[in-house]
C-alpha cells in the first residue's frame, strides 16, 4: 500500500511525455489514409458540386469551360425536353426498382435466415454458403450469366413453358412493356383514358403509370438474386441475439411456431430489419453495372437510371455538368435514406 | 421436410446458374441454341475457351486484375489498419473530428463519385495508369471503421508494457499490436481482395480508351457481344469468360469462407 501514491506520479509523467510522442504519431498514421480519402472522395464531392454549375465537356481543360448558373438543374426538373423526360423516365424506373428489389431482397433473405437457423438443421454451413455465393461474384459475370438465362431460348423461357400452359417466348432483355400496362391490357384497357395522357416532367401520367418493363423486371430478379445472401447473413447475425429462453418460454406457454415467430422473434428483429431496408433503399439508387451490361438503358429507355444516365450524359455525351447535377440529385435521395437509418440506429441504442 | 425442400430449391436457384454456365461454356453454338438447359455438353467443344484464352485479351485482362488487386489490397490493409489504429489506441488533438469524418465519407455512394473521380485523376494526369487504377482504391472508410473497432476491443497491457520497455509508437505497433488483430487483417484482406477484383466503374472511367490497361471485370463486358439484338450473342465465351473472373474469389471464398461472414457482420453493425 505505501508503494501506491508513488504510482501515478511515475505514470503522470510517463504519460506527458507519451502524449507529446503520440499527438505527433497519431497524426502521422492518419495522414497516408486522410490524403487519400481526401483527394478521392471529399475533394471530388466538392468539386463536382462546382462542375454541376458548369457547362463542361470533360474533354477541355476544367479551366476552360463556361459558367453556367443553375442551367444543368433547371433542364433536369423545369426546361421541358428530351433532358428532362429521360431524367423522368430514369427516376421512374428507378422507383419501380425499388418498390420491387426492396421487399423481395428483405422478405427472401428473412425467411431463408429463420429456415436457416432452426435447430437441428443439417448441412446449415453449405446453404448457408449457397445463398452467399453470388454476392461475392464479379457483377458484370453475373449479368452476363443472366443474359444467357433470360435470352429467348432460355433458361426461364424453358422453366415457364413447362410449368405454365402453352409456350413462353418471351424476349426478356428486349420486352419494353410495363407490367401494370401488361394487367391492364389483359382486362382490356388497352390505351389510356383522357386524364392520362396529360404530362408531368414530359412523361404522361399514363407512362408513369406503367409499372417496371419486362426487361426491368429481369434486372431486378437478378439483383435479388445476388443480395440476398448477404441480407440473410445480416438476419442471421441478428437471430443469434434472440435469448433461446424467450423462445423456449413462450413455447412453454403453447405459442404456436407462427405466434412465436410473430409476436417473439420478429418485435426482436427490428433493429436487423430497419437496417436491412435502409441498406436496401441506399444500394437500389445506385444500380448501375447491370444495367450497363445487360441492358445499356434500352428497350424504350425502360432500364434507364439515374446512375446510368450519369455515365452516359458524362461520358458519351460529353455533358459532365449535366452529369454532377444528376449525379448530386442522386446523392440527396441517398442521403436522406442514410440520415434517416443512423437516426433511428441511434434512437435503437 | 417442407422446410428441407424449400432450402433445396432455393440451394438450386442460386447454384444452378454458376453450374449451368460453366457447361455452356463447353457447348457449340448449335448446341446451345438447342439444349439451353442441360447441365453437360453433349459433345465437349472446347472454340470458346480458344477464343477467350488465345484470340483475345484474357491473359493481359487477368494480369492487369491481379496487379491493381494485390498492389491496392496490401496497401487499404496497411494504410486502413494504420488509421484504424490512431484513432483507437493514439491520443491526439483531433482523432473525433478525424473519426466523426471517416464516418461520413462511408455514407457517400460510389455513382456520386464517378464524374469528379474522373476530373480529380484528369487533372493529375493519372487517367489510363495502373496508378489511377490503384490510388483511389488504396484506402477506404469502411476498412479504417473496421480497424478501429477492433483495436478498440483489445486489451492494451502489452502495448503498454512494449512502450515502457522503449519500443517506439511504431515499433509496438507493428511488432505487438499487429499480429494480435490477424483475424482482423485476413477479414480486410478478404474484402478487399473481393472488392477490388471485381471493381467495375473505376476502370470504366479512368481506363476506357487504353485496351492495354483494362481490367477483367470491364474486359470482359466487351467479350461475346457481336451486334444487336439477343440472338448473335456468344453464349459460350461470355459463360468461359464469365466463370474464369469468378473463379478466384470463389476460391478465396471457398477457403476463407467464415471470415466473409464476419466482414457482414461487421460492415452490418456500422451505422
Amino acid at each position: 500500500m505505501s508503494v501506491e501514491p508513488a504510482a501515478p506520479v511515475a505514470r503522470e509523467r510517463g504519460r506527458g511525455g507519451l502524449r507529446g510522442r503520440q499527438g505527433l504519431a497519431g497524426w502521422l498514421f492518419v495522414s497516408p489514409a486522410l490524403l487519400l480519402l481526401g483527394v478521392f472522395m471529399v475533394a471530388p464531392i466538392l468539386l463536382a458540386l462546382w462542375v454541376s454549375f458548369r457547362d463542361w465537356s470533360g474533354l477541355a481543360p476544367l479551366s476552360a469551360s463556361a459558367p453556367a448558373g443553375t442551367d444543368n438543374y433547371q433542364d433536369l426538373l423545369t426546361h421541358t425536353g428530351v433532358v428532362r423526360g429521360d431524367f423522368a423516365k430514369s427516376l421512374r424506373n428507378n422507383v419501380y426498382y425499388v418498390l420491387g428489389v426492396v421487399p423481395a431482397q428483405t422478405l427472401l433473405a428473412l425467411v431463408l435466415a429463420v429456415i436457416v437457423n432452426a435447430k437441428l438443421l443439417k448441412g446449415r454451413t453449405f446453404f448457408r454458403a449457397a445463398f452467399y455465393f453470388p454476392s461475392v461474384t464479379s457483377s458484370i459475370a453475373v449479368a452476363f450469366i443472366f443474359v444467357f438465362l433470360f435470352s429467348p431460348n432460355g433458361v426461364v423461357n424453358t422453366v415457364l413453358s413447362a410449368l405454365l400452359p402453352g409456350k413462353i417466348g418471351l424476349v426478356w432483355l428486349d420486352d419494353s412493356d410495363g407490367l401494370i400496362h401488361l394487367l391492364l391490357r389483359a382486362v382490356g384497357v388497352g390505351s389510356p383514358p383522357g386524364p392520362l395522357r396529360h404530362e408531368f416532367l414530359d412523361l404522361s401520367w399514363w407512362d408513369w403509370l406503367s409499372g417496371p418493363s419486362v426487361a426491368l423486371s429481369s434486372i431486378m430478379i437478378l439483383a435479388t438474386w445476388t443480395t440476398t445472401g448477404t441480407f440473410m447473413l445480416m438476419f442471421l447475425a441478428g437471430l443469434q441475439n434472440v435469448p433461446v429462453e424467450v423462445e423456449e418460454a413462450a413455447e412453454v406457454d403453447g405459442a404456436s411456431r407462427f405466434q412465436l415467430f410473430w409476436r417473439v422473434t420478429l418485435p426482436m428483429l427490428k433493429p436487423t430489419l430497419f437496417l436491412v431496408v435502409t441498406l436496401g433503399l441506399i444500394g437500389t439508387w445506385q444500380v448501375f453495372d447491370q444495367v450497363y451490361a445487360m441492358t445499356s438503358g434500352g428497350p424504350q429507355k425502360t432500364t434507364l437510371t439515374p446512375a446510368y444516365l450519369v455515365y452516359r450524359e458524362g461520358f458519351q455525351n460529353s455533358a459532365m455538368g449535366r452529369a454532377a447535377a444528376i449525379a448530386f440529385i442522386v446523392f440527396v435521395i441517398i442521403l436522406v435514406f442514410t440520415g434517416l437509418q443512423r437516426l433511428v440506429l441511434r434512437r435503437e441504442r | 421436410m417442407i422446410r428441407r425442400a424449400l432450402l433445396t430449391l432455393f440451394a438450386v436457384i442460386f447454384i444452378y446458374p454458376f453450374v449451368l454456365s460453366l457447361a455452356t461454356s463447353f457447348k457449340s453454338r448449335p448446341e446451345v441454341a438447342a439444349h439451353p438447359v442441360t447441365p453437360w455438353p453433349a459433345s465437349p467443344d472446347l472454340r470458346a475457351w480458344t477464343d477467350v484464352l488465345v484470340h483475345s485479351d484474357f491473359p493481359l485482362w487477368t494480369f492487369n486484375s491481379l496487379l491493381v488487386t494485390v498492389v491496392a489490397t496490401l496497401l487499404r490493409v496497411f494504410l486502413d489498419s494504420l488509421a484504424g489504429y490512431a484513432l483507437a489506441r493514439l491520443e491526439w488533438r483531433g482523432r473525433g473530428i478525424v473519426f466523426a469524418g471517416v464516418v461520413a465519407v462511408l455514407a457517400v455512394p460510389p455513382i456520386v463519385l464517378t464524374v469528379p473521380r474522373f476530373l480529380v485523376l484528369k487533372e493529375l494526369t493519372l487517367l489510363n495508369s495502373y496508378t489511377g487504377l490503384i490510388l483511389p482504391l488504396a484506402v477506404d472508410a469502411m476498412g479504417i471503421f473496421l480497424m478501429r473497432q477492433f483495436f478498440v476491443e483489445l486489451p492494451r497491457e502489452l502495448e503498454e508494457a512494449a512502450r515502457i520497455d522503449g519500443a517506439s509508437i511504431f515499433g509496438a505497433y507493428w511488432h505487438i499490436v499487429l499480429p494480435l488483430a490477424r483475424p482482423a487483417l485476413l477479414t480486410l484482406t478478404i474484402l478487399s481482395f473481393q472488392g477490388v477484383w471485381n471493381e467495375f466503374l473505376l476502370p470504366l472511367i479512368v481506363v476506357r480508351a487504353s485496351p492495354s490497361l483494362w481490367t477483367l471485370p470491364f474486359g470482359l463486358s466487351t467479350l461475346g457481344r457481336g451486334g444487336a439484338g439477343g440472338q448473335s450473342f456468344d453464349y459460350p465465351v461470355m459463360m468461359a469468360g464469365s466463370i474464369l473472373t469468378i473463379v478466384p474469389v470463389a476460391v478465396v471464398f471457398i477457403v476463407f469462407q467464415r471470415f466473409f461472414v464476419r466482414g457482414v457482420a461487421a460492415s452490418g453493425v456500422k451505422g
